[in-house]
């Protein structure tokens, strides 16, 4: 059984700037693999080349075994988009029913994602009616309703109370024990230490790819967002120092 | 195309529509009163002895008309909502096929066109006394179809639009042209070549026609079934266009 996803030499340029350069990388099977980086760094674009819908210059990414975007994956892979991407003009209940049907799953699946997400009570309200966090749970359910063997999340958990968080983030663990593979956007460096994998990026490249373990030992302390930082640093002076022979960007 | 794929988008469009009862009403309640507008109009114009009274005449095209281009607006804005609100992005990445979310869109809002198309002839027929020689019940057809026509050319057009402002504004590109020359203003064989033949190149020309005949023939006439083939031909065309705007993969 390979990775999840694997990815290499991947680049992708939007509006005239790239975006990756050169992302070479591999996602484990049934774990939570965490993608982390600043705002602007390439998370979403990269989340995008693993669906298949991004529009990729050079590289190749391979999904459960076939090229990313190919017609058997949309069964197999679930997709949370940045801004929630669900009908505001319908209740979450409709909403869930509808992605569940897309999926050829019914009723129960659809409720079931509905309260895996915490949503029960709001199910009968309208889409445009709720919070913004709510509203992005709804978003969530709506993802994970077809029992996807591949689950792409970007940012689910901004919004979201300190104790919704904490569920959320049991729940993407309950799915990676039973054999989902998970990669989870976050811009939010405490969340990185829920994660079994990270992958770091800054500015369209790969600087860390290990486990919070392994990138704390690296880095040399114990607190992770101090960690990144040094990553950072130590991956800009490198490319200054190193700017004719690129690295493969990535620690081991 | 999956049918349990195509029967849930369909459920869900119409799901959104019943949600939405302003629109509903406004469907519904919109073309009978601007046939009673349009009734009163006419009602001491002098009819030429030998010829449909210029109601009969004028309701019966505007029967056409209505979920024509009404339906054509609707369409260009729930699908730019969902090119616009991600919801479009996402669909794509499931199991949904192409063909599957525009056919939806054609059964659901030619549902819903079927139903305002009922209510309007039901006041032209029993309230205005519209006098066909055909039957109402191909008035009601055809109406549909003309519907049908909007939404295929609605969500064609959607994909040149960016936002709700430009959308709105392909009513008069593409629907306003179609208007003047479907021979409602002028008859067709009066125009100038060069009009009779843009006349011929659009869809809408065929629908109105189709309608005409039915207004004086009381069997179906071949011209009429050429004119529906034509529609639906036009149907065909707007929607596999369509599909070809629909990208799984963006830059």
């Amino acid at each position: 059984m390979g990775d999840a996803i694997a990815v290499r030499d991947l680049v992708v340029d939007r509006g005239g700037r790239r975006v990756l350069d050169g992302i070479s990388c591999a996602v484990p099977r049934g774990a939570v693999t965490g993608l982390l980086g600043p705002s602007g760094s390439g998370k979403t674009t990269f989340m995008r080349a693993v669906v298949g819908v991004q529009v990729v210059t050079s590289g190749t990414v391979t999904v459960l075994g076939q090229p990313a975007g190919s017609p058997a994956l949309r069964r197999q892979v679930g997709y949370l988009t940045q801004a929630p991407s669900v009908y505001a003009d319908l209740t979450v209940r409709e909403n869930a029913r509808y992605f569940a049907a897309l999926h050829g799953r019914g009723r129960a699946e659809a409720d079931q994602a509905i309260s895996d997400v915490g949503l029960s009570r709001a199910a009968g309200q309208l889409v445009g009616t709720l919070s913004g966090g709510q509203h992005s749970r709804a978003s969530l359910a709506c993802a994970l309703v077809g029992e996807p063997e591949l689950v792409i999340l970007d940012e689910p958990t901004v919004g979201q109370d300190p104790v919704l968080r904490a569920d959320l983030w049991a729940r993407f663990h309950a799915m990676a024990a039973a054999g989902t593979t998970l990669l989870v956007s976050s811009h939010v460096m405490d969340e990185a230490a829920r994660c079994d994998r990270l992958l770091l990026i800054r500015e369209g490249r790969l600087i860390a790819d290990d486990s919070p373990a392994a990138v704390r030992a690296a880095a040399g302390v114990d607190d992770l967002d101090e960690a990144f930082l040094r990553l950072i640093r130590a991956s800009a002076a490198s490319s200054e120092d190193a700017q004719a022979a690129p690295g493969t960007g990535g620690m081991s | 195309m999956n049918p349990r794929i195509l029967a849930a988008t369909t459920g869900r469009i119409l799901r959104q529509l019943r949600h939405d009862r302003r629109t509903i009403a406004l469907l519904v309640v919109v073309p009978s009163a601007l046939l009673t507008l349009v009734y009163f109009m006419y009602a001491d114009q002098p009819t030429p002895p030998g010829q449909p009274s210029a109601f009969d005449r004028i309701a019966l095209v505007m029967l056409g008309i209505f979920p024509f281009v009404i339906m054509f607006l609707v369409t260009s804005i729930a699908m730019l909502r969902e090119r616009t609100s991600g919801t479009l992005e996402r669909l794509l990445t499931t199991p949904l096929g192409k063909l599957d979310l525009l056919f939806g869109y054609g059964i659901a809002f030619g549902l819903a066109a079927a139903v305002q198309a009922a209510v309007a002839a039901g006041v032209a027929y029993w309230i205005f006394d519209l006098d066909t020689a055909g039957s109402s019940g191909l008035v009601i057809g055809i109406a549909v179809i003309d519907a049908v026509l909007g939404v295929a050319l609605g969500l064609f057009c959607s994909a040149f639009a960016r936002t709700e402002f430009q959308a709105v504004q392909f009513l008069p590109v593409v629907v306003v042209p179609q208007l003047l020359l479907c021979g409602l203003f002028v008859a067709r064989d009066q125009m100038a070549g060069w009009l009779q033949a843009l006349s011929d190149a659009f869809p809408l020309s065929y629908a109105i026609e189709a309608l005409q005949e039915v207004g004086a023939n009381a069997e179906p006439t071949g011209r009429m079934w050429r004119d529906v083939v034509v529609v639906l031909g036009a149907v065909m065309l707007a929607l596999v266009l369509a599909a070809a705007t629909l990208r799984r993969r963006s830059g």
